[in-house]
């Protein structure tokens, strides 16, 4: 479970979060959407520790990520996948030395259970076979599968993703909320997505919440969001159905 | 005048953190072995031969130079002298580094700062790793230890070079070179343009690491850190160059 609560973060002076508390209960996909700019990487980077708020805290099963240490930081991201809006893969390296890095430093396994749980990860993205493959001979949305694959590999109990279907085409975006949804089915992971893709979060969110000025406006299953009269939402949403 | 020097102090800071955190993260050895290997061989074995062709112009250069100051003044075995001395004290090190700078210090600021803006020094962190450990300390031990060998490669072919020019231009014997290469000679002077040539290989790699591993702005950020990492590596070695003659090179005597 993820408490975040009463979060202000600020870069200079310009307020991105402010006050905002939500919580992301254990077994869910929590999908996060709001306007570009609204802050939903920073949510995201703050949850995992990469920035730290001004206020604040963020309970990982109670612990509180922002007062962590450096030990106590490196064993709760050990709990954690993300995949990021870029994919962010190591570009020096092939497909199955990105995905087996953290393994290989966390786990001392023998070279053979590390080899196979690579192949296992790039088998459930569906990616068979590219293991010696360099990221710039891959397509965005492989990428953004290899970065899937990535996250996983460590046997996460939580996954972040970062827009993970923005800047694809429909069919591959499909492809990738078919993963999110049987990550869910077959892992049990706990998910946070951040898209302002509406078809997205209808698909694989079991709760959706709208960031928007700071604080999360209103939150709830996609039947109530469905049915929200709230401006954003409807702005959201009328960009959707015309879409349909 | 503190709010002008305000962004300095920043930025000093900054510097200071991340040569700090290197420092701790030298307990985190199986972080940063592999890689230091690898640094080790790009900063060495590939910089070899412009390192080596720098140290054959610097030392025929030197004793063309050197032989005609000396011609109806002074006995010419002196060359051998001169240009032992000014390579291993001044030359050697000084250029080594400076090619490095230039060559070394581009590609880590360049290959860092693409890290940083591609997100991939964040993945790191999120993989738990300590990207300290995996990026920054690699290069500064590399450039520490293979700094210094190349500066003795330099010196060594720059001497050789000096000597064949003499006794092709003037006929002077080899015997005659080294007669007065040893005239003056005394080891401290090969300790301190060992320990100078150090000293640089440190703070190029550390210049550049620090310019990397807080670039912003994309791609043009890059290229502004590339820049900002060689110039600030120059200009580096020149005010160090000065306060090590200065303040070591009579100490150690
Ligand atoms: N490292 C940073 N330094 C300064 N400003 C930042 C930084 N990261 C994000 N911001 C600012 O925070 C705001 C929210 O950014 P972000 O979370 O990336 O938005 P998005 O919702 O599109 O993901 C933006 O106005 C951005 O300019
Ligand atoms: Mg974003």
């Amino acid at each position: 479970m993820i408490q975040i609560e009463n979060i202000c973060k600020s870069f200079n002076t310009h307020f991105v979060l402010n006050q905002l508390s939500l919580m992301v209960n254990q077994g869910e996909t929590l999908v996060i959407i709001g306007k570009s700019g609204s802050g939903k990487s920073v949510l995201l980077k703050l949850i995992i520790g990469l920035l730290k708020p001004e206020t604040g805290s963020i309970l990982i099963e109670g612990k509180n990520i922002v007062k962590a240490g450096f030990r106590d930081l490196q064993d709760m991201r050990r709990n954690f996948g993300f995949v990021f809006q870029s994919s962010a893969l190591f570009d020096s390296m092939t497909v199955s030395e990105n995905i087996n890095l953290a393994l290989r430093k966390h786990f001392k396994w023998p070279e053979q259970k590390i080899c196979e749980r690579t192949t296992e990860c790039l088998n459930f993205v569906n990616l068979e076979g590219l293991q010696e493959k360099l990221p710039s001979e891959l397509s965005g949305g492989m990428r953004k599968r290899v970065g899937v694959a990535r996250a996983i590999a460590g046997y996460p109990q939580y996954i972040l993703f970062d827009e993970p279907t923005t800047g694809l085409d429909p069919e591959t975006a499909e492809n990738i909320n078919q993963l999110i949804l049987k990550l869910k089915r077959e892992l049990e992971v706990t998910s946070v997505v951040v898209t302002h893709d509406m078809h997205s979060a209808f698909t694989v969110g079991d709760r959706i919440a709208l960031l928007h000025k700071g604080k999360i406006d209103i939150e709830g299953e996609p039947a109530v969001i469905k049915k929200s009269y709230h401006p954003e939402i409807k702005k959201f949403l009328s960009g959707y159905t015309l879409l349909k | 005048m503190f709010a002008i020097m305000e962004p300095l102090f920043t930025e000093i800071g900054k510097y200071g953190k991340l040569l700090w955190w290197s420092g701790i993260s030298l307990r985190d050895f199986s972080t940063y072995y592999d890689n230091t290997i690898r640094r080790m061989k790009f900063i060495g074995i590939q910089s070899l031969p412009i390192v080596l062709l720098t140290g054959a112009f610097m030392g025929m250069v030197e004793s063309v130079q050197v032989l005609y100051s000396l011609q109806n003044r002074a006995p010419l075995y002196l060359v051998g002298s001169v240009v032992t001395e000014s390579i291993i004290l001044e030359l050697g090190p000084v250029l080594t580094a400076l090619i490095l700078a230039g060559r070394v210090g581009a590609s880590i600021a360049a290959e860092l700062g693409t890290m940083r803006v591609t997100e991939q020094i964040d993945a790191l962190e999120v993989m738990a790793f300590n990207p300290v450990a995996y990026l920054v300390v690699p290069v500064l031990i590399a450039g520490v230890i293979m700094t210094p060998v190349l500066t003795i490669f330099a010196d060594v072919i720059g001497i050789l070079s000096g000597c064949i020019i003499s006794i092709l231009t003037v006929d002077l014997s080899t015997a005659e070179f080294l007669k007065g290469a040893r005239r003056f000679f005394v080891p401290w002077d090969l300790t301190y343009g060992i320990i100078k040539s150090a000293v640089f290989g440190f703070f190029i790699p550390a210049n550049a690491a620090y310019v990397g591993f807080f670039t912003k702005g994309g791609a043009e950020g890059v290229g502004k850190a590339t820049t900002r990492s060689v110039v600030i590596s120059s200009v580096m070695i020149l005010i160090l160059d000065y306060l090590m003659a200065q303040f070591l090179l009579k100490a150690g005597w």
